[in-house]
Order: C-alpha cells, then structure tokens, then sequence
C-alpha cells in the first residue's frame, strides 16, 4: 500500500485508497490472530466484545445489559476461566445511534480483536451491526433485538431472546382471551422497526383471535407532544391501547393519554421493562400490561439465585430484562466456546447454533434454524411502581404454526 | 366535531408554547438582525432550570398552583440570566464584525450549550414534576367528547398573560420605546443617548425568560427533558417566527398557533388523506420553503428595508 500512496493522488482517490488500506491492514492482524490460535497451550485473555447504548435516551437498556455481561465475565474468571483463559471484556457506548454501531462493531473486530461479540440493546442498533459481524466471521449475540430481520442477516448473528412475531402474537392473545378486549387501537413509533415488528404482529394475531384495529398511529422517537394522535385514538373508543415502543417515549405518551382522559389499558412490550420507567411515567402507568423475557417475582430457584448475586454486585439495584438476558447471552457465549474448545470463529458459530434446553434465567433456550431463541415470555401488570407476575406463556402453545408466514415479505429488503 | 374542537385545543396548546419561544427569536432578530440558534437550548436550559430549582427546594412533593408558580418565575429569571451572559460574552464580541459571524457563533454556542448538558447531566430523559396533577386526574369536559386539561388551561393562561406582559413592556415603558428605537437604528438611537449594550441586555434577557416559561409549561405536559430538546422545537419556534414575518412580536403568536395548530391537523387528520402522523415535522419546514417562496417577509412582516 505504501507505493500506491507515495504516488501523487487526488483527494478524492485518497477517499477512496485509505479505508482499504485500513481493511487490508485488518486483514493482516486478524490473520495473526488465527495463527497464535494454534499454539498448543493458549493462556492469553479471550476478548469478548460489548457495545450498547450506555448514553442516549434508553441508556438503561445498556446499562443493564453491561451489568450482565460483566457479571458473567467475573463468576467466569473467578471459577479459573474458561480453559484457564481469562475473559475480557471491551465496552463501547454507541449511544443509541444505529451509524455509531456499525462503527464500533468495525472497531471492535479489526482494532481489539475481539472473538465475538455481545451487543446491540435496539433491533435497529443491532441491524446496523450485524453484516460487518458477519463478513469478519465473528459471533454476534444480540441480546434484546426481538426483529426477525436480525439474524436474517447472516448464521453468524444470534439472539437470547424471543422475537417479535411471538411477542406480539403473546399480546394479541393475552388481550383478546384474557382482557376480552374486542376493539384495539396501537400507537407505535414509525421509525423503529421493532416498534413497526411488533405493531404487525400483534395487528395479524389480534385478527387472528377476533379482534379489530380501530386505530392506528404513530409517532417519531423524541416527539413532545402525541396528544393529536391520542385524541384520534379516543374518538375511536378502543378497549385496549397497544403502544409497542421504548420506556423514554412510553411514559410521555402514558401521561397525555391520561391527560386527555383515556383510561383503558395499555399494553406494552420488553421495551417498557427499564427501572426509570417509574420514575418517569408514574401513575399513568397503572393497569397496564407488558410482555417480557422474565419476571423477579418469578419463584424458581435459577431465578431466584441470578437476583440475588445481581442484588449483591449492584448495590442491590434489582435486574431487569436486559441484564438477564444479557447474562444469558453471555453464557450462552461461554457455553459455547468451552464445548467448542477454541475460540475460533467458525468453530464457536458451530457450537452456538447447537444449543439446545441450555438453563438460562429467562427459561430453557434452544437456538433453532433461524440462530434464534426458542423461549417463553411472561406478561406483566404494572401497579403502584410494581411490575406484576401475571402468567407465563410458553412458545408451542402461542405460535401454532412455525411457518415464517407472519413475517411480512418488507423485512426481506433489509437484507 | 368535537374531535376537531379536541385537536383544535390541543393544537393550539402547542402553538402557544411555540409562540412563546417564538418572541425571542423575532425580538432578538428585530434588534439586532440576529437569529439566535441558541435560543431552543436556553428554552432546554429554562425546562431544567425548573427542574432542579423543584428538587432543591422541596417542591416537586408539593404539586400546587404555587409551587408551579415559583418554579415558573425562578426559571425565567436564571434563564434571563443565561440569556444576557450569552449576549455579554459570545455576541457582543464579534458584534463589530459581519452578520455571519454572529450566526455562526451562535450556532457555536448552541452545540455549546447541548454538549455541555449531555456531559454534566446525562442525555438520559429525567421526569419534571407535575405540579397540577393533571397526569392522574380526569380533564374537564367541554361538550361531547372534547375535553381540556388543567395543564392546557394552564398553558393558555400563562402565555397569554406573558404575551400581554410583553406587549405591555414595548408599548407603554420608557424601555420599551428604547428597544423600538433600537430595533429602529441601533446607531441612531446611540445618537439619541440611548444605552443601547443595556437594551441589547435586556433584550436577550426577556427573550430568554419566555423560552424558559415554555420549557416549563412543556414540561406540564411532557414531562420528560433531556439535554437536546430544544433542537426540534427550537427551530419550529423559529419557522413560527419567520412565518409571522420574523422582527415582528404580533407575528410570532400568529406563527407559533398556526404552526401548532398545522401540525396537530397532520397528525390527527393527516391519516384521511395518506398522510401519515410522521409527517408532523416535515411540515414545519415545508411551511417555512413556502413562506420563503412566496411571502418572504411573513404574514405579518413589512416588506423589509435593508438598512444601508
């Protein structure tokens, strides 16, 4: 590369000349990184990558999630690691921004060579990372992404929790059978697919057990004020109101719609679960639903175990959703490189994919075809700052058919 | 029908807190033919002002008229505060020099400021008390299905009377005749034996003091601030102003209620017509190319005259 760049070039052909130089200077560290693989006693630490929204309006999903990972990385590394290889982790804060992830994936992979990588809090986050993740050949464990499309984008892109099409259907079916809801409305936010996922999800299930969409709207993160599409939704007078976004945005439009003098329930998803949602949305949020990857109240002992040594590492801040599902995902991790014995990408890619009932603290998890987590979900009722167990809702019996059918042909595109 | 008197409510609810702001982008560009992209962050720094003034003195577990009312008033006085320090210290300066230089600094001082946030308090969302209890009790009712909510009373009551006050200070104040004279002649005024760095001050200083009374009154119905949300509503302030016809204070209420009022149409009947609810701030800014296009001095601007 040097004497192709002594030649006088134009600034434009720089443009061009030095992010290849950088991938083919890439290439050569990860190349050596294969080859120190070989050694036949390997003592050196196993980098394993984190990256998450650490600042940014839902800065408490990777809060959470990091707890997880770095939780998992300790008990690891106490118990003599993995192998006698010690784990270390390399945390990057994309600050929610899609760009900011793909980023840093790039940097985690050619810079500090990690050997894989658990992150993306937000499915759009972890879409913008997922194909760099995949051409370097490096496991990718999204947490929290519940959108199909995420690990549509290549087999070395996996998930530790439930996607959306079950999620919503959950929901569909719990309003419908349970709450004898008839008329829904939904207010989602449009820029988000996993908002946009669990809105037609949840929109096909609800038909599906009965019911009608008298309403639908929606917003854009950071909005103000939703009391124009609220007051819609009132003239629609729904029983239920179905608003599938992110804790920060949800308790804004939780307040107006009381405000304006909506008292139906609302019904939410994962994204809800964050301990600001309190704070920030208080009394509004009474009567309300959500579906989860799991519940504190929840009296198994695997559980029960998990809150109590978060409670003890974290001054006792109790976990949420993220962290559990971020402490399974790096077990799941774990797991996997201890059985495949190396860290090589595509060995431990192998092994992921294999996993079957592993015990995770959010219910058994098998990895199926789609390098996704077959799991159960719970759904919640929110009450006086409290987060209500109300049941527990296992896949074989929400999802009748496994056909990929529901999943909308649109997603396809972001391949 | 009366989801149109809804809307129509909750629209102009918006406006005027828009119109608010509004009054300090027209009043600052009226004086000095500057706009001030600063001017959405002091709305932000008016909202947080409020928010920790609450928290320190104890408020936030008493939700009355009075706390609201002290909350108020704090936060317009530390935001009239910041507004004049901004003056003093970033524009005054390159006053001297071309009008681009200001605008830029300003732009400068606006990532300043934002920047400054997200480092000392987080860009986490924090939640502003809520003084009238409007989140957990039923609206009023007006007829059929319309309704109204203490806050939006609120909001109503208090611009108005800011508005009035403002009107107030320009028409019938010895200040008021100065800072028209400013606005008329900076150098003539000069002339006249007018403090016109004082006018200036001031200028910035009550400008400043009604974005913050909109942070606060926002905060009433959107309860979660963060360091970066003045951006969008600060430039629709300002789209409010340039659609009034930017230097003129009428002007600014009329744009700032029409801008609120658009918007809310869009989102509430946009869907009727194929316009998804998405497309609310897009048209803000499609409003302010057509004013551009079509009647650059505003609706209720004078055909300007470019001082010489």
């Amino acid at each position: 590369m040097i004497p192709e760049l002594k030649k006088p070039i134009s600034v434009s052909k720089a443009k061009v000349l030095l992010p290849l130089a950088i991938v083919l200077m890439a290439l050569a560290f990860s190349c050596t990184r294969q080859a120190e693989e070989k050694d036949p006693v390997d003592r050196s630490t196993i980098k394993i990558g984190y990256f998450g929204d650490l600042t940014g309006p839902n800065y408490n999903f990777g809060k959470s999630a990091i707890n997880g990972v770095l939780m998992v990385a300790d008990e690891v590394n106490q118990a003599g690691g993995i192998r006698g290889r010690r784990i270390d982790v390399v945390i990057e804060d994309d600050r929610g921004s899609p760009e900011e992830a793909a980023r840093l994936t790039a940097k985690l992979i050619d810079q500090d060579n990690v050997i894989a990588i658990i992150a993306g809090g937000t499915s759009g986050n972890s879409l913008a990372a997922a194909p760099k993740a995949q051409s370097s050949h490096i496991p990718f464990i999204s947490p929290s992404s519940t959108d199909p499309a995420v690990t549509q984008a290549g087999d070395y892109i996996f998930r530790a929790c439930f996607v959306d099409s079950f999620q919503g259907e959950v929901m569909a079916r719990f309003a419908a059978n349970t709450l004898k809801a008839q008329k829904a409305a939904i207010i989602f936010d449009f820029n988000s697919p996993y908002g946009r996922g669990l809105t037609d999800y949840f929109e096909l299930s609800f038909a599906k057990f009965g019911g009608r969409i008298v309403s639908k709207q929606s917003y854009t993160q950071g909005d103000e004020d939703f009391k124009g599409q609220l007051s819609s939704i009132r003239a629609a007078e729904p029983d239920v109101i179905y608003i599938p976004g992110y804790y920060s945005d949800v308790t804004a439009i939780a307040k107006q719609a009381r405000m304006i003098g909506l008292t139906q329930p609302l019904l939410g998803g994962d994204g809800w679960d964050a301990p600001e949602l309190w704070q920030l949305g208080g009394d509004a949020l009474n009567g309300s639903y959500i579906t989860t990857h799991y519940s504190v109240d929840d009296p198994s002992p695997a559980i029960q175990m998990f809150v109590e040594s978060y409670k003890q590492r974290y001054g006792n801040l109790l976990p949420d959703a993220h962290a559990a599902l971020a402490y399974d995902a790096t077990r799941l991790l774990v797991d996997a490189i201890t059985r495949a014995g190396t860290t090589n990408g595509d060995k431990v890619r192998d092994a992921l994919a294999q996993t079957k009932n592993f015990p995770g603290v959010t219910g058994l998890i098998t990895i199926n075809a789609d390098r996704n987590a077959v799991k159960p979900a719970v759904v919640l009722k929110l009450q006086d700052a409290k987060f209500i167990y109300q049941e527990t809702i296992h896949p074989q019996i929400a999802t009748p058919s496994p056909s990929p059918s529901p999943s909308p042909t649109k997603k396809r595109r972001t391949l | 029908m009366d989801t149109f008197v809804q809307q129509l409510i909750n629209g102009l609810n918006i406006g005027a807190i828009y119109a608010l702001i509004a009054l300090g982008y027209t009043m600052v560009y009226g004086i000095l033919r500057l706009i001030n992209f600063a001017h959405g962050d002091v709305y932000m720094v008016g909202a947080f002002a409020g928010y920790f003034l609450a928290l320190s003195l104890g408020l936030a577990a008493a939700p009355s008229f009075l706390s609201l009312g002290i909350v108020l008033v704090g936060s317009m006085l530390i935001a009239a505060v910041v507004g004049v320090i901004i003056e003093r210290f970033a524009y005054r300066p390159v006053r001297k020099y071309s009008r681009m230089t200001t605008l830029i600094m300003a732009i400068g001082v606006s990532l300043l400021i934002e920047n400054l946030f997200v480092a000392q308090i987080g860009a986490a969302p924090r939640a502003f008390p809520d003084f009238l209890g409007s989140q957990s009790q039923l609206p009023y009712r007006l007829f059929g299905n319309a309704a109204i909510s203490k806050a939006q009373i609120v909001i109503f009551l208090v611009s108005v009377a800011l508005m009035v006050l403002l009107q107030w200070i320009v028409y019938k104040t010895k200040v008021g005749t100065a800072m028209r004279a400013v606005s008329f002649n900076l150098n003539s005024a000069k002339l006249m034996g007018i403090n016109t760095d004082a006018i200036i001050s001031l200028t910035f200083g009550i400008g400043s003091a009604l974005a913050a009374a909109g942070g606060v009154l926002t905060a009433q119905y959107n309860p979660n601030i963060d360091p970066l949300m003045g951006i969008l509503t600060g430039l629709k302030a300002f789209v409010a102003a340039v659609l009034g016809g930017i230097g003129n204070i009428p002007g600014a209420v009329l744009g700032g209620l029409l801008i609120g009022a658009a918007e809310t149409f869009v989102v509430g009947y946009g869907h009727h017509i194929g316009i998804a609810s998405t497309y609310r701030d897009a048209v803000a800014f499609a409003i302010l190319i057509l004013v551009l296009l079509i009647r650059p001095s505003g609706l209720l601007g004078s055909t300007v005259q470019e001082k010489v």
